[in-house]
């Protein structure tokens, strides 16, 4: 909405909303913070903004829709879920503010029948779809310089880091429990976060989206090692190429040599490889892992291989060297002297490079939140905390978060673990302990609840909610939210 | 007057949001219900025309106030006079800083004067007037991020107490500070006093010169912002924790000085992710979810 503008002052404007008849900037806003210079006109920023606002940090008790159809066991979900998220909070009213005079709190507190839980104890794993080394097992992580956690396994087409944890949180000195908090709230929160390992690459982590490992977005995933890679293309290289090299930090496959090449008939080609001969046509460490081809540090293929051997080697002889995702490749013919030189690629194999790539899946960061439901937290819903974890292991009670469904891990306690991109916006919070506040919800039958010691007299229909709470629409989907 | 003021009640039924211009106020009354009615009609009368009987005095109310006497005719820009008085000997300021306690606490007096009422706020984004009667508290609740769910603290105040006002103050509001807190809560016997102390305690806590402190002339921002060309806090870079603990000690020993003369109760001084409390320790307590939280049940 543009209003009519009084006076100007070069580039300055004058405001006549209220009496205050502010000179307001270009690209500033008015004292009110409700009426913007915008390229020189006056228009009024702040309806739209003020609420989204209040949903983004009101978080009162946020219902949303869910489904699914009731197995008989387990208390069937209601039309409307109720999460935990805003359940124990005092927050601003209308607009943020630091203080804030809590009277709506009362109000909240009886429209919660969930919790939210401070975790001292919780972390998020970070799944890293890459072949790129990040850095060695065991290496500290760190944000904003502290150690936040450490790298762990590599798995299949990615590495795993684990972060947070309780030594991270209240162990080590105030700054770093406060960046360890800090980082965990927002992995968790679906925003972006830049981590640096010691000995390896910076790598920038935001859930549901592709790793950017020194400052290079990951695409895709790798199809497989370099020896899977040859077992699944022999056939489509076979009468294409003599030999097919796939480079790749874990396992180097080599067609001729490899097992895959033997079936087909491929005749030795007197290739020779750098690195450690694990079985036939497999290399282990062909060169040092990276950022380059497959996962190593190298940006020319042709350094993993030795001289090729005379008595098999021809001039004329085809090559094609490719990386475990299909992102590099080449095209060598051997000269004279035996020596592969580069060449422009043919066709069919341009197009077996791009199957290839089409066969890696998008690369993504994951975040999986992983917590322990304390004792405290267990008391807030019965008076005997135990039955509440026997409850949970006999199934009879089902534990969300945010709604979204968790795995709760066998063992004592309830330690649980859940897809953070499954959870509603800005589900998390913290307290300066340093510790995360999650929500967590128990759902069971009211008979179930009253047996195992709930405080029945806090007990409201959900119906009585509904004129006081949020609802926000947000279909049942047992998939990925973004 | 080609403008109202915006006057309504909240979605909850309870609350009255007033605005015009810059002053946006959250309104509470609690007691009989005729009482809480009537006062409502007082605030939204008082209310309006209030923001014009202030920018009449605008040119005044932004210039630097004498610690004695002044010009100002009107009831709110002499209490905002009277609240920044006692600062004025030592250091620039101007009625201004308690323009929102001042706006706060003649709404609440207003509403006061025509019925009695248990327990009500004016809330004028973040400087409160308060009424407590009886055996009435308000819990208060201090955020650590705004950007974060939960309040960090709770701070309870007894009818008993001598506390009617509470103002927060830093870089990250809409008005401008001199100083590097992200938040300076003050506790005073006064919704003016408060907005004025916490003014003047956030512009102390600071590192005078340090590098990774961008500041920026207040007029290059708002022309006209009654601070001139004076330097006003953009940015604060890292600081090590000694720097911190530095800055934040200069703006508790300005805050115990006004709490030894009676100007406040208690302040609550932040600064990145650190906290240091003056005189309201025992008021505060971490916040406790699961004694607040919880119950859980559900429908079936």
């Amino acid at each position: 909405m543009a209003m009519e503008v009084t006076a100007t002052s070069g580039d300055k404007i004058r405001c006549d909303a209220c009496p205050v008849m502010c000179y307001i900037k270009p690209g500033a806003a008015g004292a009110c913070d409700r009426y913007a210079n915008h390229d020189g006109q006056l228009v009024r920023v702040d309806p739209h903004i003020v609420l989204e606002r209040t949903v983004e940090h009101g978080g009162r008790v946020v219902p949303f829709q869910a489904g699914g159809d009731w197995d008989g066991k387990i208390v069937r979900q209601p039309d409307v879920f109720v999460t935990a998220i805003g359940a124990g909070t005092t927050y601003p009213d209308y607009k943020p503010a630091p203080f804030i005079v809590s009277s709506e709190v009362d109000g909240v507190d009886m429209v919660t029948v969930v919790t939210e839980g401070i975790f001292s104890y919780c972390g998020v794993k970070v799944k890293i779809d890459t072949d790129r080394h990040l850095g060695p097992e065991t290496a500290t992580v760190r944000a904003q310089g502290e150690a936040v956690g450490h790298v762990t396994t590599g798995e299949y087409g990615s590495q795993m880091l684990s972060l947070g944890g309780v030594h991270h949180l209240t162990g080590g000195s105030k700054k770093e429990g406060r960046v360890t908090c800090d980082t965990l709230m927002d992995l968790s929160n679906c925003k972006p976060v830049e981590l640096t390992i010691d000995g390896g690459a910076t790598v920038i982590v935001q859930a549901g989206y592709p790793p950017v490992v020194n400052g290079v977005a990951e695409e895709r995933m790798r199809v497989g090692c370099g020896s899977a890679t040859i077992g699944m293309f022999a056939k489509q290289w076979h009468g294409k190429v003599d030999e097919v090299v796939v480079v790749d930090d874990h396992i180097t496959g080599v067609l001729s040599e490899h097992q895959a090449g033997k079936l087909l008939d491929i005749p030795d080609t007197g290739i020779k490889m750098k690195g450690r001969r694990s079985t036939p046509g497999r290399y282990f460490q062909v060169a040092e892992p990276g950022t380059g081809w497959g996962g190593t540090n190298i940006s020319d293929p042709l350094s993993v291989l030795g001289p090729f051997n005379a008595r098999e080697a021809r001039p004329g002889l085809t090559m094609l060297m490719v990386s475990t995702t299909g992102e590099h490749s080449g095209y060598y013919v051997l000269d004279e002297a035996l020596r592969p030189i580069e060449a422009e690629m043919p066709p069919e194999l341009r197009f077996s490079v791009e199957r290839i790539q089409e066969n890696c899946e998008p690369a993504l960061c994951t975040v999986l939140f992983m917590g322990g439901a304390g004792g405290s937290l267990r008391a807030g819903v019965t008076d005997n905390p135990v039955r509440l974890t026997r409850s949970v292991k006999d199934a009879l009670t089902r534990v969300t978060s945010g709604g979204a469904p968790v795995y709760v891990w066998p063992g004592g306690g309830i330690t649980f673990m859940v897809d953070v991109t499954l959870m509603p916006a800005g589900a998390f919070g913290y307290v300066p302990t340093p510790a995360l506040v999650a929500p967590i919800e128990f759902t069971m039958k009211l008979s179930d609840y009253a047996a195992l010691g709930g405080h029945m007299d806090y007990v409201r229909p959900l119906s009585s909610l509904r004129d006081s709470a949020e609802l926000r629409p947000m279909p049942y989907i047992p998939g990925r939210r973004a | 007057m080609n403008r109202r003021p915006q006057i309504a009640l909240l979605a909850d039924g309870k609350r009255l949001h007033l605005q015009d211009g810059p002053i946006d106020l959250i309104v509470e009354a609690n007691g009989i219900e005729a009482n809480v009615r009537a006062a409502y009609e007082a605030a939204a009368r008082r209310f309006t025309g209030l923001l014009d009987e202030l920018c009449a005095e605008l040119t005044d109310l932004r210039s630097a106030a004498d610690p004695v006497r002044t010009p100002l005719r009107g009831v709110v820009a002499r209490r905002m006079h009277a609240a920044v008085a006692p600062f004025a000997a030592d250091c620039f300021i101007t009625p201004m800083a308690a323009v929102a306690g001042s706006v706060a606490e003649e709404i609440l007096d207003t509403m006061l004067a025509v019925a009695p009422l248990d327990r009500a706020y004016v809330n004028n984004g973040g400087d409160i007037a308060l009424h407590l009667a009886g055996r009435e508290q308000f819990t208060v609740g201090l955020m650590d991020r705004p950007d974060a769910q939960g309040a960090m603290r709770t701070m309870t105040v007894e009818a008993d107490d001598p506390i009617r006002g509470v103002a927060t103050s830093g870089r990250h509001g809409r008005s401008f500070s001199l100083g590097i807190a992200d938040a300076v809560t003050v506790l005073a016997k006064t919704a003016s006093q408060a907005d004025a102390a916490a003014t003047v305690i956030a512009n102390a806590v600071d590192l005078p010169g340090h590098p990774a402190v961008f500041r920026v002339p207040a007029c290059e921002l708002q022309p006209d912002s009654d601070l001139g060309d004076r330097l006003v806090t953009r940015e604060v870079g890292t600081l090590t924790e000694h720097e911190i603990e530095e800055a934040l000690e200069a703006g508790s020993c300005r805050a115990r000085q006004l709490l030894a003369s009676g100007l406040i109760e208690g302040a609550a001084l932040r600064l990145l992710g650190e906290a240091v409390m003056v005189g309201a320790r025992e008021i505060v307590t971490p916040h406790a979810v699961y004694k607040n939280a919880v119950r859980n049940l559900l429908q079936v």
